[in-house]
């Protein structure tokens, strides 16, 4: 192996990747914009570019010229730490993700950055550590909404945690790996029927790991900890310019890479749901990219759904929360995760 | 068998290159919020004020400091979510190995069994906290 041309084609695709990736964040925000205005009667945001598809580029720029706060009360290091954390471990978990079918160019996987046979865990280890950005942001900022909006947060995050964690179980029961691609590979073979929330039977593992996914992303119906009528802006009350705007980019990573993430553990991921029903038509490069489009047009209808249930469902009550998550979702992940082990057992 | 197994995998020299990918990932992840940062601080003007930079509360003056006490329930939640949180890490092995157990074993149900049993020592604390009203969040019953 060539060492040098090896790390040169990994960064080069970590950069690919992470263009895209902050695209995708941008654009999914003029997303939900256009259609929860669509969905309250309103056009949303159609001023900057045609249909205002410049929008996003026009907060950014507005963003980055904005006054840079810092309140005389906070502690600095963790105040400046807290929106680091935040982005930067929303941007790491895209990184074990794979796009595609594993089609390698001088012995470097095309479609995925780092192919590692613990990818779940890794996923769920770097989305744990987010929490801290959160936590930190609120308790630095030395501010009353900051801290109630950051202990709500934490305490929401870490009670999902738990129940997102059991709903993934069924999958690698299934499976017999953290590898994501096997995870794939296994759900690859018969279209749609095979994919593991249908051929799996992992349908009431891809509920819970929705509803948890939700509250994991601070997302309406679990939206509590920015919850405007009673906490002004939550944990980034006292942020302001780009660092303010680091936390709502982290916000929008986190939802792709969940629906990235259900995509490969409950949708089948780059696989179609046809399976071989059509002819396999095109060059290589079709061929290569097909799975792409699969892939991408999967995430796009969990997105969709992201902002159809915010234009939709109104806010939970903190305790509805609390009790949403430990008393229903809690037992029967447990349950989905024995019913799922005695069916494998019979089976074998 | 296995732990053999594990010990080639780790001695090949292929196997943390793969890890090589995610450093960079990594360190292009925390290099870039870095620079947002440090850009958002170079490129905005600063015209710092004493009430601009005061503690935001909704336009009255702030009263004394956030880092006061706050509700003990949320420490419980915490300590209930290392509690849970090492039991779903305890599932992750049994889930990878679950279907090679009966080879292994030679029993079909052994690896059911055998997690019905933990399972049923962790149900036995669960129903323990919620009887002693830990989760109940908006009646103030809870034997804290």
């Amino acid at each position: 192996m060539n060492i040098p041309i090896f790390v040169l084609l990994n960064l080069l695709k970590v950069a690919v990747v992470t263009v895209i990736f902050l695209m995708a964040v941008a654009y999914t925000v003029l997303l939900e914009r256009k259609l929860v205005g669509r969905i309250q009667n309103r056009w949303g945001p159609s001023r900057v570019g045609p249909f205002g598809l410049l929008q996003p580029l026009a907060d950014g720029l507005k963003l980055f010229l904005k006054e840079d706060l810092m309140p005389s009360a906070v502690f600095r290091p963790l105040f400046i730490m807290a929106p680091i954390i935040a982005l930067s471990c929303a941007l790491i978990s895209i990184g074990v993700i794979p796009f595609g079918e594993n089609i390698r160019w001088h012995g470097v996987d095309m479609f995925q950055i780092a192919d590692l046979n613990i990818g779940l865990l890794v996923i769920l280890g770097v989305t744990s550590v987010g929490i801290y950005g959160i936590a930190l942001s609120g308790w630095s900022s030395n501010n009353k909404y900051s801290l109630l909006g950051s202990l709500r947060s934490s305490a929401q995050m870490v009670s999902y945690e738990l129940a997102l964690g059991l709903s993934v179980i069924g999958v690698v029961l299934r499976t017999g790996s953290l590898r994501l691609r096997d995870i794939v590979n296994l759900q690859n073979t018969h279209g749609i029927l095979s994919w593991n929330i249908f051929g799996g039977l992992q349908i009431v593992a891809f509920f819970i790991y929705l509803c948890a996914a939700f509250a994991e992303t601070n997302r309406t119906p679990f939206d509590l900890p920015e919850a405007e009528s009673e906490l002004t802006a939550g944990y980034h009350t006292e942020y302001s310019s780009m660092k303010f705007a680091m936390f709502f980019m982290a916000e929008y990573a986190n939802m792709i890479t969940v629906g990235c993430v259900a995509t490969v553990l409950f949708l089948g991921g780059w696989s179609s749901p046809f399976g071989d029903l059509f002819p396999a038509f095109g060059g290589p490069v079709a061929q290569a990219l097909l799975p792409v489009f699969w892939f991408v047009l999967k995430v796009f209808s969990f997105l969709f759904l992201y902002v159809w249930v915010r234009g939709t469902l109104p806010r939970f009550r903190y305790d509805q929360l609390m009790g949403f998550g430990w008393k229903f979702l809690l037992p029967i992940a447990v349950l989905n995760v024995m019913a799922t082990s005695l069916v494998l057992a019979f089976h074998g | 068998m296995l732990c053999a197994w594990t010990v080639s995998l780790m001695q090949t020299p292929n196997y943390f290159w793969n890890y090589v990918p995610l450093l960079l990932q990594i360190l292009a992840a925390v290099g870039l919020s870095s620079f947002i940062v440090l850009a958002s601080w170079l490129i905005g003007r600063h015209r710092p004020g004493k009430v601009k930079l005061s503690t935001y509360e909704c336009g009255m003056v702030p009263q004394g400091d956030a880092r006061g006490r706050f509700s003990v329930r949320f420490y419980m939640v915490a300590m209930l979510f290392i509690l849970f949180d090492v039991e779903a890490v305890f599932m992750f092995p049994w889930a990878v190995i679950y279907r090679k157990l009966p080879g292994i074993t030679g029993s079909r149900f052994f690896g059911f069994w055998e997690m019905l049993v933990y399972i049923g020592f962790v149900l036995v604390g669960y129903f323990y906290i919620w009887k002693k009203g830990i989760l109940e969040w908006s009646k103030d019953q809870a034997d804290l």
